[in-house]
């Protein structure tokens, strides 16, 4: 039986419809519990010293004074946690070539970041832990150390991992077509270097965690705000020796992640070595300084890449070389590499054209290591691809949504492989452009544009479409060797009362997981979504799965929800088919009742069946199955990611005195399939266009020459805020994939993949006249004068 | 980080306050809105202060009008400045700088003593009260002394409040009947520091220009002064560049900050001149 999404006065009609999210009262009222609200018996706190050096040797720890500080009960140094814990290798086998040296969690005899562990307190409070680990006196040896990207490779630089041999972490190059000849034969060739800032995600709750290691039990339990129960799970497992099935991660309220808490820390894990050495239960909550310095970083890329057109505006070649830096280590276990590979995957994206070429390079250097932040890689390959298309556009004199509409691929086109061999099932950029035309008035605003442009106004008007990546098969990791499932699970079951408990392998980071999954399972069984609980985020609790990342909480927790809920519904009709004797193609379930399907009248409420099967089963006939719950598992298998689509724009002005650019409104119109929850989908969209605007305007994490980063705090990492950001028009194409009954791609990413490409455009279109353009990120009003040429120095 | 406080008492008046400083063996440190202070503890930038919360002395609080002077008592928090009506009327330029002063939770909270004790280069009021011609009145044990805002401002978080002192109020010509007052600045996102700002306060005397976020501290642009007393509004903005050497930073670069400067040195003037015409 399929369900009718076209219909939207169908019974139990949840999926589609913005309802409550079953989490917001609790989070409002301040009783979220999130890990550092968990107090548990006999616990302690670790507080960690960190490298001030970006490169030393460490010759010496002197913790002589610390055992003084009241309240500190023991100091751990590298070598003291490396006896319980093994160190990890973050490789990946489909990234050819990828390397990266054994990581421990407490440096041993060498820190390569400035904010490196390199010793551990513990105390009785924090405050203490503090105290303790100012008075540990470590002697370093400085090291030469390899900051800047560009110059990684050379033969004068330091090698900073004498191992492996050079700084080369990752190098892939991928053509197809003749590049050479199409660059030789066109019509224009333009090409431009871009550079996009390192960022890092900023999660209002700062990475936690709370380890307990019962020796009663042989069992390692970790209140953790993560991204992936499961896969934390399996590293503990493994580098802490401990079975799996005797490691349990519980992940309750999480104040957001984007990426950021899918990661395995040394920190984090070193906090669970000291639970396993002291028998206690350890906590450790990172402060802001050690999120600056320590939370991944991301974006980090210089880039140089060219486009060739023909006269008619048709793209003929797009060639990118793409550099990043990332930091001393390849990230544990999901790799460093992916960020560049995705580049390289997704430059030219929209687009319908032969011949490609795109290069990354990936170095090691003496910061923080970086790894995936929200839409990885994308926000780089649509400005890298927009900003080309843009300046070609302006080139041959033609309107940007003009070349968009030569190239984009057809609607019809589908399925449909690109020159970066990536598949698409089903995208409708042209659609969503005519839509974003629409909502946008584009030519009205081009007027409003010239008009001003005679009083010296400068706006600008940006377009940037883009694809996202989401619904990652095992492609994504599996078939790399990392134990990171793409599949996942939703058990669902029905209780006595009716009442409906839903149990998820994908995880709540905030973004509203578990009111998707109660709306899914309502509609799914036939009840009202306030009769369902969802639960998620406890390893020893809920099916095996994935967890979050990459766009697939919905699009693969969802399909499992509905796949559970459907057979949920079946074995329930079961039962009601027999007590009300009839056959059960008869009965439908609306609204917590069992009904006629064909009259809807109530035959019998889920209560009064619940109440037969658990209390009086002896009234039902013997051998019906009567299995109230049902555990289903999705995974992807036709395509390896499920793309979704979109485009965005940017109308802003520039004030070419002063720099400053003005936000006055932002579009978004994108399709990830089926909407479950317009709502949450709105929201996804524009809070990811808040962080692709910090990344276009305001963020950037600055080093200096010694690898010391400089600002390491909210005052000096300028994170987006509303009073800047722009009103937000979000516009909807839906193309379900044919992969599930439930039709959902991914909307998490969408936002922020194009946001910046979409402001960069827009600026340049303002600058323009003025024969400027601006390609750095973030467009400080300081690098817009200096593209204007207005300062001297 | 956690704070590693010294010890907390809360005064209960001035005499008190005073006291309890000078019994705290050069550790104390005065609390007033805890907005710059308890961030500072916060990083541990400063550790084992003795503090003497000053909050609730409410001598030290509001504003009132003395003859051709204002006196503004040091613990008046950057909202009640913005709404006084004693300030909109006889020193707007104190009214108008709220606006750009951090977020609404901090500015009822903070303090303009706070401030001004404080001494951020970066900050607003200091450099209103340089504009403004104001002084500052600072108390101790041994009595009581003026201070001119010229003289007040020393460097980077330096003042002429000695040990043991406590600033308690300031107060400020009042407006004369043509006086115009304007603030302007520039900064990355709206209630950040400025990456530039300036205060211009056109009297019959002449002209005044403080500069903020170009130097270590607050700045007279007396050159440009000069040359905006002769009406030569160029000449002033070409004379800005010898009034100062602003530092370069993560946000912009010295050369930046002077443009900036200059931008908002014309800017201002249009402002005044547009309101006069
Ligand atoms: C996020 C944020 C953004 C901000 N943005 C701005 C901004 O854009 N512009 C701006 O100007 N300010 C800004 N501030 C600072 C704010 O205005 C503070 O309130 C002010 O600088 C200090 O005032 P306070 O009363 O909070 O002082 P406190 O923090 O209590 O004290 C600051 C210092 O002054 C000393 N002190 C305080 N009162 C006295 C006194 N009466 N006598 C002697 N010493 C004293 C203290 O001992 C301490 O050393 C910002 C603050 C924050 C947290």
């Amino acid at each position: 039986m399929t369900i009718e999404f076209g219909n939207p006065d169908r019974p139990n009609s949840y999926i589609g419809k913005t309802v409550p999210r079953p989490n917001a009262g609790r989070l409002v009222q301040g009783r979220g519990r999130y890990v550092d609200d968990i107090v548990l018996p006999r616990m302690v706190h670790v507080a960690f010293v960190r490298s001030p050096f970006a490169h030393a040797r460490i010759t010496g720890i002197d913790a002589g004074e610390v055992k003084s500080v009241k309240g500190v009960l023991r100091v751990f140094t590298g070598k003291d946690i490396a006896e319980v814990c093994t160190p990890w290798v973050a490789v990946l086998a489909h990234l050819k070539g990828l390397k990266s040296p054994p990581e421990y969690p407490i440096a041993v005899d060498r820190a390569c970041w400035v904010g490196e562990p390199v010793a551990a307190v513990v105390a009785t409070s924090r405050a203490a832990a503090e105290d303790g680990a100012a008075l540990i006196d470590v002697d370093y040896d400085p090291l030469p150390v390899v900051t800047d990207m560009m110059s990684a490779l050379d033969a004068d630089t330091p090698v900073l991992h004498e191992d492996m041999g050079d700084n080369l972490a990752f190098r892939r190059l991928h053509e197809a077509g003749d590049v050479e000849a199409a660059f030789k034969s066109a019509h224009k060739v333009v090409s431009t270097r871009f550079r996009t800032a390192r960022h890092t995600g900023v999660t209002l709750e700062p990475r936690s965690i709370l380890a307990d290691w019962n020796p009663a039990e042989g069992q390692l339990t970790a209140y953790h705000a993560t991204q992936a129960p499961h896969m934390i799970q399996t590293v503990l497992a493994e580098h802490l020796g401990v079975p799996e099935g005797r490691v349990r991660v519980i992940c309750g309220d999480v104040g957001g992640s984007y990426g950021i808490k899918v990661h395995v820390y040394p920190d984090e894990v070193a906090t669970a070595a000291i639970a396993k050495i002291m028998a206690r239960p350890v906590k450790f909550v990172a402060d802001r300084l050690e999120s600056f310095t320590t939370d991944i970083h991301a974006r980090d890329h210089e880039i140089e890449a060219r486009i060739a057109v023909e006269e008619d505006g048709s793209i003929t070649a797009m060639d990118i070389d793409d550099w990043t830096a990332i930091g001393a280590y390849s990230v544990y276990p999901r790799t460093s590499a992916i960020e560049g590979n995705q580049v390289v995957n997704l430059c030219g994206g929209p687009y319908d054209f032969k011949n490609y070429r795109a290069q990354t390079t990936v170095v090691f250097q003496n910061k923080t290591p970086t790894c995936q932040y929200r839409a990885v890689g994308h926000p780089i390959a649509v400005a890298i691809t927009e900003g080309l298309v843009d300046q070609a556009a302006a080139e041959l004199g033609m309107d940007p949504v003009e070349i968009r509409r030569r190239n984009m691929f057809r609607d019809d086109a589908y399925p449909v492989t690109s020159p970066a061999n990536m598949r698409f099932e089903g995208l409708s950029h042209h659609a969503s452009m005519d839509k974003l035309m629409a909502l946008m008035d584009y030519d009205g605003l081009r007027a409003e544009q010239a008009e001003l442009r005679k009083a010296g106004i400068h706006r600008g008007i940006g377009i940037a479409s883009f694809i996202e990546l989401t619904n990652p098969s095992p492609f994504m990791y599996g078939i790399g060797g990392a134990r990171i499932s793409a599949q996942d699970g939703c058990t669902v079951r029905m209780d006595p009362d009716g009442s409906l408990v839903a149990l998820s392998g994908v995880t709540e980071q905030g973004q509203g997981t578990e009111a998707m999954l109660s709306q899914i399972v309502a509609e799914g069984v036939g009840v009202s979504p306030d009769k369902v609980r969802v639960i998620t985020g406890d390893t020893q609790v809920t099916p095996y799965g994935g967890g979050t990342w990459a766009s697939r909480g919905a699009g693969i927790g969802g399909e499992a929800a509905l796949q559970s809920a459907r057979a949920l519904r079946e074995s329930i009709l079961t039962v009601a088919a027999a007590m009300l004797q009839t056959e059960q193609s008869r009965l439908d379930i609306r609204d917590g009742q069992v009904v006629d399907a064909a009259t809807g009248d109530n035959r019998m409420p889920l209560e009064e069946l619940g109440r037969i099967v658990y209390f009086r089963g002896d009234t039902l006939p013997k051998g019906l199955p009567r299995e109230l719950v049902q555990t289903r598992h999705f995974i992807t298998s036709d395509y390896p990611f499920a793309f979704t689509n979109g485009v965005q724009a940017s109308y802003l002005e520039v004030d070419i005195e002063t720099g400053v650019v003005k936000l006055l409104k932002h579009w978004c119109v994108e399709d990830c399939g089926r909407i479950i929850n317009p709502q949450l989908v709105d929201e996804q969209i524009r809070g990811g266009i808040v962080q692709g605007l910090g990344g276009a305007l305001f963020e950037e994490i600055h080093y200096d020459a010694d690898g010391q980063l400089l600002n390491g705090s909210m005052a000096d990492y300028l994170v987006p805020m509303a009073a800047e950001m722009p009103d937000m028009v979000v516009g909807h194409v839906e193309t379900p994939t044919k992969e599930s009954m439930l039709g959902a791609k991914g909307a998490g990413e969408a936002g922020t993949a194009g946001a910046p490409a979409a402001v960069m455009n827009a600026i340049n279109d303002a600058l323009r006249p003025r024969g400027a353009q601006v390609t750095e990120m973030p467009f400080t009003p300081e690098r817009i004068l200096r593209a204007l040429g207005v300062l001297k120095d | 980080m956690k704070a590693s406080v010294g010890g907390y008492a809360r005064a209960s008046d001035l005499q008190h306050a005073l006291e309890l400083l000078s019994g705290s063996d050069g550790l104390g440190r005065v609390l007033a809105g805890g907005q710059s202070l308890i961030a500072a503890m916060n990083m541990r930038l400063s550790a084992g202060d003795l503090l003497v919360d000053i909050s609730r002395v409410s001598e030290l609080s509001g504003v009132s009008d003395a003859g051709d002077r204002l006196l503004i008592g040091a613990l008046t928090r950057h909202v009640e400045i913005g709404r006084n009506p004693l300030i909109r009327e006889y020193a707007p330029l104190l009214s108008q700088a709220v606006q750009y002063i951090a977020h609404a939770a901090i500015r009822n909270r903070g303090t303009i003593g706070g401030a001004l004790a404080h001494a951020d280069p970066a900050a607003e009021f200091p450099a209103c009260i340089l504009a403004l011609g104001a002084t500052l009145h600072i108390e101790g044990l041994t009595g009581r002394r003026d201070v001119a805002a010229e003289d007040f401002f020393q460097d980077v978080f330096e003042t002429a409040i000695g040990e043991g002192e406590i600033l308690t109020g300031i107060s400020i010509p009042k407006t004369e009947a043509n006086e115009a007052q304007v603030i302007e600045e520039v900064a990355r996102r709206s209630g950040d520091y400025a990456l530039a700002g300036l205060c211009l306060v056109k009297r019959s005397a002449g002209h005044r220009l403080a500069l903020f976020s170009v130097g270590p501290r607050p700045l007279l642009a007396r050159s440009a002064m000069a040359a905006l007393d002769r009406g030569d509004l160029e000449g002033a903005a070409e004379a800005l560049c010898d009034d100062m050497d602003p530092p370069s930073d993560t946000q912009a670069s010295g050369a930046y900050r002077q443009h900036l400067a200059q931008v908002l040195l014309r800017r201002a003037v249009a402002r005044i001149e547009g309101a006069n015409a």
